[in-house]
């Protein structure tokens, strides 16, 4: 009789489970993947996964998992369902971010030692081609109308504008230093960029590669060179910009209309990576050194929960 | 006059432009060509101390090519070429001679690796005063004070950067109560001054000061000879060393009378670089380095490095070769460099000292960064270490 309860709440459970959306953390320190039910606040799991796992992808089908393993210099799929290794990309050596095309059959990886990005054909996982960039290769994407591959240069300090059918670039746009992340708006008009050293968000037109806004940040207790953004999201609708705030601990919100910061809100130690959930009601934080993530309810803009994950959390993706 | 007395609108005009120019880049401009002079003397090989550790004859020199190779990556994309001419004096060479015909005619960057008199010499003459000389070699106050010259920019922290560092260290700690020894060397004495004066000014006690006077040998009394020296009349947390050449400091640790730990110039020491350092990016620079050098990066490399870097930076920023403008942008709020270090880098307008972290390292770990968390500054926490505005005996006379 017991047991049969005891089932029952397991079965209520699991498919409860399955239909909230699942969030998965890299953890850097301790080789491994948290799996995270965001919505009942809880780790599932924690599945080994290789040396230094670093950037994270999901698959456009939701079937797989891309997970940079940056010490066994390989990009891993996975399973997102069973954490088997389906297999490797020819990541280039050392990688710690990479972007996939919308359809997910190109998948680029900035090899920040030797200043290139490698392009890599997922289905044949060949390599296509290596790109000569700046200094430090780090934040990479690719605009939703897969026009433009950008890779940032963090020493260089600049924006490669590289055009995804020739893989050339064609285009260079100086930013202020140590630049770390860029994110495209939906509509691939603006690429946002943002600086670790100046401590600054800059919005770039994509037609004129020019900055239109540069945007500062002023948190209340904590001096300007602990302001270091670094990941940075905007929603569908080009309403806000999220911005980890890396040392400073916190996520401030930007309207993307206004360019105004409307709110700073206080996560865990050296936010660093953000995602959405799939219906971007909720936003999910990578917190470095407190080894936890936090959640943030967009519609309240308030910061719910923070879930414990492991050592050094690092990448975070989300699967419906 | 002082930089800090210009008025504002020079940092002001400096963003302007550097917004009017930063602009993107579809083709290759024509090209613009940036010189730079590195200068050092050859130095006579001190007798080896250990076995362990090589002497190094090129400290400075790789520091100063890795920073070109990066200033002509960014160069390849703004139309900008830089160029590194080295100038190693031989031993019985001048080094007056080779600065007023080789390089001050051709140059106006000029990073020096060399001690803090023939430096002043340098940067006292009439062909030097239009010239920026960064300073990579030395760590000396008196230079970032009383003898500070206005075309001299410090890369190095100065002992009291370091000493501070050490300081805020063993505050956090409450490692209250220092026994100092002390070499018998002039740096060893500079060494010690800083320490005193960290001490002061975070409240910690020097409770017991020996001058160091034993055998160099370790292959002697040691043993014995530490453990007596190490005797003191009023207990202590930490037994700290001024050394700077390495001749004893080793030999102390676990020789002492009493358990206690050593910092200073051994044991934990206080340094702009370190190879155990992995944080915030300088894991690539540190393969870079070695992939290039063959051996670890010196504090003596990641100074040069840094000139390299500063002098590109401004080039690249505001579009121009000029000095003038160059030195206007080094100095303004634009300014932010990255040394690897977590916190942007920029000068101090009142010494010509480049403010940054400071590493705590023990020979295989990195104990901890400075400034501590917890030591707090109205403008940037960076200027809780060494000489800050209200402290500085720096007046630019000359």
């Amino acid at each position: 009789m017991k047991q049969k309860a005891l089932k029952c709440f397991l079965m209520l459970a699991l498919t409860a489970s399955a239909q909230a959306e699942t969030v998965f953390v890299t953890l850097e320190k301790d080789n491994a993947l948290a799996v995270v039910d965001p919505i009942a606040g809880k780790l599932i799991k924690t599945v080994p996964i290789g040396q230094r796992p670093r950037g994270i992808f999901v698959s456009p089908d939701n079937k797989f998992l891309y997970i940079a393993t940056s010490d066994e210099n390989t990009i891993k799929i996975i399973d997102a369902t069973t954490f088997k290794e389906l297999g490797k990309l020819p990541s280039g050596k050392d990688p710690e971010t990479f972007a996939l095309n919308p359809a997910g059959d190109r998948l680029y990886v900035s090899n920040e030692d030797d200043s290139l990005v490698t392009v890599i054909d997922v289905a044949k996982k060949k390599v296509l081609k290596q790109i000569k960039v700046g200094v430090e290769p780090e934040g990479i994407t690719v605009s939703p109308d897969n026009k433009w591959l950008i890779s940032v240069s963090e020493t260089t300090n600049m924006v490669h504008w590289i055009n995804t059918k020739t893989n050339t670039i064609e285009a260079n746009t100086l930013v202020d230093p140590r630049p770390r992340a860029a994110s495209f708006t939906a509509d691939s008009q603006q690429l946002w960029v943002t600086s670790e050293m100046a401590g600054t968000l800059m919005i770039l037109d994509s037609q004129t590669k020019q900055i239109i806004k540069t945007i500062g940040f002023e948190v209340q207790g904590v001096t300007r060179d602990k302001i270091q953004p670094v990941g940075v999201v905007i929603d569908k609708e080009r309403n806000r910009a999220y911005v980890a705030l890396g040392p400073a601990n916190r996520v401030a919100v930007v309207n993307a209309k206004t360019f105004e910061v409307e709110k700073i809100l206080l996560v865990g130690q050296r936010v660093w990576n953000l995602a959405f959930s799939p219906d971007q009601k909720r936003l999910y934080t990578t917190n470095g050194t407190s080894n936890d993530i936090s959640l943030i309810d967009l519609d309240t803009q308030t910061v719910t929960k923070s879930v414990g994950v492991g050592t050094y959390p690092w990448g975070v993706a989300v699967k419906p | 006059m002082r930089l800090a007395t210009v008025p504002y609108s020079i940092p002001a005009l400096i963003l302007l432009l550097t917004q009017c120019v930063n602009l993107s880049f579809t083709q290759a401009a024509p090209k613009q060509t940036i010189n730079i002079a590195y200068l050092t003397q050859e130095q006579v090989i001190p007798a080896p101390l250990s076995n362990l550790d090589p002497f190094v004859k090129d400290k400075g020199v790789i520091g100063a090519e890795l920073g070109i190779d990066d200033d002509n990556t960014t160069g390849e994309f703004t139309g900008q070429q830089f160029n590194l001419k080295k100038f190693i004096v031989p031993l019985d060479g001048n080094v007056v001679d080779t600065f007023t015909k080789e390089i001050s005619p051709h140059f106006q960057y000029v990073v020096v690796n060399l001690p803090a008199q023939p430096l002043n010499q340098l940067a006292d003459l009439p062909a030097a005063k239009p010239l920026l000389l960064f300073d990579v070699g030395t760590r000396d106050d008196a230079l970032r004070n009383e003898e500070c010259r206005r075309n001299v920019l410090h890369i190095l922290p100065s002992r009291a950067m370091r000493a501070d560092a050490l300081a805020q260290y063993m505050m956090k700690k409450r490692w209250t109560q220092w026994f100092l020894v002390v070499g018998s060397n002039p740096e060893d004495r500079l060494y010690a001054e800083a320490i005193k004066r960290a001490a002061k000014r975070f409240g910690m006690k020097i409770v017991a000061e020996k001058a160091w006077e034993h055998t160099y040998d370790a292959r002697r009394t040691v043993q014995s000879d530490v453990a007596v020296f190490t005797q003191t009349e009023d207990p202590y947390d930490v037994l700290v060393v001024a050394d700077e050449q390495g001749q004893f400091g080793e030999y102390l640790d676990y020789r002492t009378w009493i358990p206690r730990p050593v910092m200073g110039t051994q044991g934990l020491i206080a340094t702009p670089w370190h190879k155990t350092h992995e944080q915030w990016g300088a894991v690539q620079i540190q393969h870079r380095f070695l992939e290039k050098a063959g051996r670890w990066m010196e504090e003596e490399d990641y100074g040069a490095y840094l000139a390299v870097r500063a002098v590109g930076e401004a080039a690249t920023r505001t579009q121009s070769h000029e000095s003038r403008s160059l030195k206007d942008y080094l100095f303004s709020d634009a300014f932010a460099l990255n040394g690897y270090t977590g916190t942007p880098l920029s000068f101090r307008s009142w010494d010509n000292q480049l403010r940054q972290p400071v590493l705590l390292a023990a020979p295989r770990s990195l104990v901890a960064v400075a400034p501590i968390d917890g030591f707090l500054h109205p403008k940037t926490e960076l200027d809780t270490l060494g000489y800050d505005q209200p402290e500085s005996h720096c007046h630019w006379d000359k």
